[in-house]
């Protein structure tokens, strides 16, 4: 299964490569990872995605807790959460489809950010699948190029994560 | 306020946390600290021959006392020769501190001569480690390490020191902290009332129980609590290797050690159990066999102060996370004031069935006129000795045989490496025992491969006069690579046999020690005898032991607990 877990870490050299290294050594997946301070500068957000059976899940929670610079974590995909992701797309934009192209990032509710006679660059954001929704609607053969920011999440409501 | 060096700040907080001794070697990037050092009087250094030796030295000391060790080495090769040591002490869960010199900050990251990234390098192996930023967070830094090496599950931490965070003319204000808070690390410091109330009416419950208890008994201190616990009960007990010594050895309840090489009884005892209560054990690979096939018909309570050794390998039905001591204790008075008793039918009928498990096998072995055997090397140590020295052991078919066969009664005597299975920890940590242990006997028990890991201590000791008694299980082969060739690879012995062994009576003279060779079986009560009564002497043992000797039990490799050899042709 897939999970979000939502980490405050000690915004501290080294803490990133402790989280990281977890991930190496004990065999668990990283599909995406985000990091970067929050409000309170001794703080820094780290939001990973990754996937495993519950047992893995939950031995995941348990390690990254054990770092001595982990402050709190949550795993939001045990609640209702909402969940970003930032795409920049560089797209082959020429003739007939600058106009077909332009009509897909207005259905997915992109922008076109940059402009030349032959290349749209397109920015969307979205939950990953809507993302990858994308990238199926154009065509990956006229795609030259993609920087995606990996998934940033928050919880519903009034559930927060915070000191 | 008193202004002193980086240098001098680092020393005077190792003497405020009051720190004993510290293990070490000197360097280039290490210097100004030595030098700090020599201007004192509180804390003792111990110049060891080679930087892992002096993690095992540490490490042996925190074993026998409870208390954290102190490492301090020098940057680069003085660093990196520590993480063997380092990974040992981890994997056992071993207080300690290990303080690294590093190049100057203004050079790190420039390939400098004798720079390494010791923060990148001991990262998997440590609990935490702390990098000096500026040399007035010494005291913090220092008090920091200790906290968290010695709280919780405890562990290693390495402090990387760069050159000029300890420059002697500048000087800063200094003040030990008191008391050390982090925001993010807060062990657990009692268990979950309901979680544990849950657990006793369980235990009063059970038909057939088995106590499994492990290392973290003795880390917490809490080998009272448990001996009182399971008397009251009248509920067998087993332990782990690293258990061994939580529990008197000499008891009837004790069904001895179980796992890969324990006995009979306890792994019968463990698979035909209702009821599992796990005490600061972690369900090891080489404790459990094959994990889907491990104790089928028992309920398990796991009582750990590390939430993430609970349900890792094998599920816990009641996890209780907490410390040992505390936990137990709650559960004592819980068994004191229950209306419920044990039943005393099913217990009883519990313990006839153990017991004709323990007459059919009873850790026999097979005797012969002239070749002496490993095992009664140790049970003969173990007699002589009344079951009161320090042992360290190797890594080994010593190691198991020394473990089988010595009873120990008290914890902290059996110091082994159980995690990691690092050969050459035997001699060093013998060495940090008997150093604190001066009146104590300290056997280190090992193998004619294990020893020659670290056998440049033998200087060491000479130089601190710690008169160790290294027995030698002799059998001039890598053993247990050999059984596990003979059991595995129709004896196929690659690599595992020792050619050109050195004359060890001579190489120990060389060093300035006694050496005694045994060969004879006849010889060996005396000559074992004459060895324990030259009390000031470190003697190097070499016994001459049978060659082909293997260590049984074995689990079949992938069965269940119950799926033993016994013998090399009894399997059930
Ligand atoms: C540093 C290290 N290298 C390799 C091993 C693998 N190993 C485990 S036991 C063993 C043989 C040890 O031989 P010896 O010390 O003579 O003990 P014996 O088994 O013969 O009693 C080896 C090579 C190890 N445990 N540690
Ligand atoms: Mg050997």
């Amino acid at each position: 299964m897939r999970r979000i877990i939502s980490v405050l870490l000690e915004n501290e050299p080294g803490a990133l490569s402790r989280v990281v290294g977890l991930f190496s050594q004990r065999n668990y997946n990283i599909e995406t990872l985000t990091v970067a301070p929050t409000e309170d500068e001794t703080l820094s957000r780290l939001t990973v995605t990754t996937t495993g059976s519950d047992k893995v899940i939950e031995q995941i929670t348990k390690q990254l807790n054990k770092l001595i610079e982990v402050v709190k974590l949550v795993d939001l995909t045990e609640g209702a959460h909402i969940e970003r992701e930032l795409m920049l797309v560089k797209l082959k934009a020429t003739g007939s489809q600058r106009a077909e192209i332009k009509r897909t990032v207005d259905i997915f509710r992109g922008q076109i950010v940059d402009v030349t006679s032959s290349v749209y660059t397109v920015q969307l954001a979205g939950d990953s699948d809507k993302l990858d929704g994308f990238i199926q609607a154009v065509g990956t053969s006229g795609v030259l190029e993609v920087v995606r920011s990996g998934v940033s999440g928050i919880a519903r409501g009034e559930k927060v994560l915070s000191l | 306020m008193e202004l002193l060096s980086g240098a001098d700040m680092l020393i005077r907080s190792l003497q405020d946390e009051g720190i004993e001794y510290i293990y070490g070697y000197p360097g280039g990037a290490a210097l100004h600290i030595y030098d700090a050092l020599f201007r004192q009087d509180k804390v003792k250094h111990i110049l060891v021959r080679h930087e892992q030796a002096a993690v095992h030295m540490a490490d042996g000391y925190a074993r026998a006392t409870g208390k954290p060790g102190t490492v301090l080495v020098t940057s680069g090769p003085g660093a990196t020769n520590t993480i063997t040591g380092i990974a040992t002490a981890f994997m056992d869960s071993i207080p300690m501190v290990v303080l690294c010199g590093q190049v100057a900050s203004t050079l790190i990251g420039e390939d400098a001569f004798q720079e390494t990234d010791m923060m990148g390098v001991s990262r998997p192996v440590v609990k935490h480690n702390l990098s000096v930023r500026h040399p007035e967070e010494i005291p913090e830094i220092i008090r920091k390490a200790y906290y968290i090496a010695a709280t919780g599950r405890p562990g290693p931490v390495v402090v990387d020191i760069p050159k000029d965070m300890t420059t002697p003319n500048e000087r800063y204000e200094y003040a030990y902290p008191k008391k050390v808070k982090l925001r993010s690390y807060n062990p657990a410091i009692r268990g979950h009332a309901g979680q544990i109330k849950k657990a006793v009416d369980m235990m009063l419950a059970a038909k057939r129980p088995v106590i499994y208890a492990g290392g973290g008994v003795i880390l917490g201190k809490a080998s009272d609590q448990l001996t009182e616990l399971v008397r009251m009960l009248g509920y067998p007990i087993t332990n782990t290797i690293m258990g061994i010594g939580c529990y008197p050895a000499s008891d009837k309840q004790h069904l001895g050690w179980l796992g890969m090489h324990g006995t009979y009884e306890a792994n019968m005892a463990m698979h035909h159990s209702d009821l599992i209560l796990c005490v600061g054990a972690r369900f090891d690979d080489r404790v459990t066999n094959a994990t889907e096939k491990f104790c089928p018909g028992a309920r398990i309570i796991h009582i750990d102060i590390d939430p993430a050794s609970i349900s890792k390998t094998v599920d816990a039905d009641v996890p209780i996370v907490g410390p040992v001591d505390a936990v137990l204790k709650e559960m004592l008075a819980l068994v004191k004031e229950a209306k419920e008793k044990p039943d005393a039918d099913a217990i009883a009928s519990w313990w006839k069935q153990i017991d004709e498990w323990r007459a059919f096998h009873g850790m026999r072995y097979e005797t012969s006129p002239d070749v002496i055997k490993p095992q009664e090397v140790i049970e003969m140590l173990c007699r002589l000795t009344n079951g009161e020295a320090f042992v360290t052991s190797d890594v080994g078919q010593h190691q198991m045989f020394a473990a089988q066969y010595y009873k120990f009664d008290k914890p902290n005597r059996w110091i082994n490496s159980g995690g990691l299975g690092t050969m050459g920890f035997g001699l060093p940590a013998a060495m940090g025992v008997k150093l604190t242990h001066p009146d104590d006997e300290v056997l280190c028990i090992t193998g004619e491969g294990s020893i020659q890991m670290n056998i440049q201590e033998l200087s060491t000791c000479k130089q601190y006069n710690l008169p160790v008694k290294i027995i030698n299980l002799n059998n001039q082969a890598l053993g247990m690579v050999k059984q596990w060739q003979d059991m595995n690879y129709e004896s196929r012995h690659a690599e595992s046999y020792m050619e050109s062994l050195p004359d060890f009576i001579k190489l120990a003279e060389a060093y300035g020690h006694k050496g005694v060779r045994i060969e004879k079986k006849e010889d060996l009560e005396t000559k074992l005898k004459e060895v324990l009564a030259m009390k000031d002497d470190l003697v190097f043992v070499d016994i001459y032991v049978d060659r082909f000797e293997h260590v049984y039990p074995m689990q079949v490799a992938r069965g269940s607990m119950k799926d033993m050899w016994l013998s090399k042709t009894e399997r059930v």
